[in-house]
Order: C-alpha cells, then sequence, then structure tokens
C-alpha cells in the first residue's frame, strides 16, 4: 500500500496539476528520493544541502518531522504526508 | 483587485493595531476557485517579533486541514509591517508560496496601537514578481459568519 502525499499549489507543477500523488519509501529520506524519480525538480524544491529546507515543513500522520526525527522518520505503508509551504515574512 | 466585506476589512485592521509592535498574521479563507475572502481566521505569530511572521507550523497544519474539509483555500494572506511602509520585504516576496493569494500588507508604524488610519495594501506575488492591486471595501457585501 503506497503512501499518499499531499502536495501544495505552489509544487503542483512537478505533479501535473495533481494536489497528492503516491510515493513509497521506508523512510522520510527515502520518500523523497521516490517521489523525485516520478516528478523531477521536486527533491530541490524540499531538501537544501541535503536536509530540509527551513521554511518547507512536511508532517507525517499531522506530526511536524522535525519533531520525530526528520529526513530519517519511518514510514509505515498507509502513511499520509503532508508538504506546506511555511506562511512567514519578515523585514 | 482585492474585494472585502467591511467586517472582514475592519477585523484585520484591529487584529495589526492590536499585536502591535509585534507583526500580525493570518488569513481569509474563500471557496476554492471563488476569489471570495469569506472567512478570517487570525493566527497567533509564532515568531512574537515586531520583524518576522510565521505561523505556527502544527497550527498551519490545521488551518489547511480545515480549508480542505470545506474545499476552500487562501484568498488573503496578511500580515502587518509595525515600524515600516505596507510593501512587501524582500524576505516576504521570497516566502510567498501561495501564487493565488491576494497578498495584504498592513502597516501600523504611524498610529501603533492607537485610533487613526493604517496603510492597508494588496499585492500578488507570483515567482517573486509584486504586482500592487486596488483594494474595494464594501459595505454591501455580507459579512461573514463569526466563527
Amino acid at each position: 500500500m503506497p503512501i499518499e502525499v499531499r502536495i501544495p499549489t505552489i509544487l503542483r507543477t512537478y505533479t501535473g496539476g495533481e494536489k497528492a500523488v503516491d510515493a513509497s519509501g521506508a523512510t522520510l529520506s527515502a520518500l523523497i528520493d521516490d517521489l523525485e524519480a516520478n516528478h523531477p525538480g521536486l527533491k530541490d524544491r524540499l531538501l537544501d544541502d541535503g536536509d530540509l529546507r527551513r521554511f518547507v515543513n512536511v508532517y507525517v500522520n499531522d506530526e511536524d518531522v522535525r519533531f520525530t526525527g526528520g529526513l530519517e522518520t519511518v514510514l509505515n505503508d498507509g502513511d499520509q504526508v503532508v508538504v506546506l509551504p511555511a506562511v512567514a515574512g519578515g523585514v | 483587485m482585492l474585494r472585502l466585506d467591511r467586517t472582514t476589512y475592519d477585523a484585520i485592521v484591529a487584529h495589526a493595531k492590536r499585536d502591535h509592535p509585534d507583526e500580525a498574521c493570518g488569513i481569509v479563507a474563500g471557496a476554492e476557485g471563488s476569489d471570495v475572502a469569506s472567512r478570517h481566521i487570525p493566527m497567533i505569530n509564532a515568531a512574537g517579533s515586531p520583524t518576522f511572521y510565521e505561523f505556527d507550523s502544527t497550527e498551519l497544519l490545521a488551518l489547511y486541514k480545515d480549508m480542505w474539509a470545506r474545499d476552500e483555500e487562501p484568498v488573503v494572506v496578511y500580515h502587518s509591517h509595525t515600524a515600516t511602509e505596507a510593501y512587501p520585504s524582500r524576505t516576504d516576496i521570497g516566502l510567498a508560496n501561495e501564487p493565488g493569494a491576494h497578498y495584504v500588507l498592513v502597516s501600523t508604524a504611524v498610529h501603533g496601537n492607537s485610533e487613526g488610519p493604517v496603510e492597508f495594501r494588496s499585492y500578488r506575488i507570483i515567482d517573486g514578481v509584486v504586482t500592487e492591486e486596488d483594494v474595494s471595501v464594501d459595505d454591501t457585501l455580507l459579512a461573514p459568519a463569526e466563527q
């Protein structure tokens, strides 16, 4: 059973307009590689220098992965992953 | 052009004044594809700062899940500038990730928490390009139900 990944509006150019895509991987890191294989360019929008970008939030089953091990967060079939850009700004 | 009902406009201004000198932030959601700003959701500035704003990541997810359940999207994304003009900063532009939204900037620099007019301006920010647009506050638009 695949893992559903919810894609934010700004990144749907990489998924042909799809709001959600299926992917697989034992960890978030592996899942992102799998996403990249099918939707080239996506990885660079999520990672910077091998780490999650500061202003991109990724949630696994409603938990911000920053609190669950980051890219090493373990995934299981049927998990729900949500990608949301931060709503932020500053002078 | 951004059209807002009077109640929503006043609520955004009141929020900006209340949180001054910290930046205030929030969203006005509306039915997907409608471009009608109908549900004002003031958010907490997790940065608690006069120069930066950021929605708390847990509240951000809850907000978006709620909008998805209602078939809504962010029609307006607003925040205040408390010492500078109501124009998007370079950081604001770089972090503008809702290409369909109206980005509203409210400046409380002149009157702070006090009575008095604010600068209230709206922009489209797409691929780093800022385009200002008119704001029409329409007294005839129905006020949205309070949450």
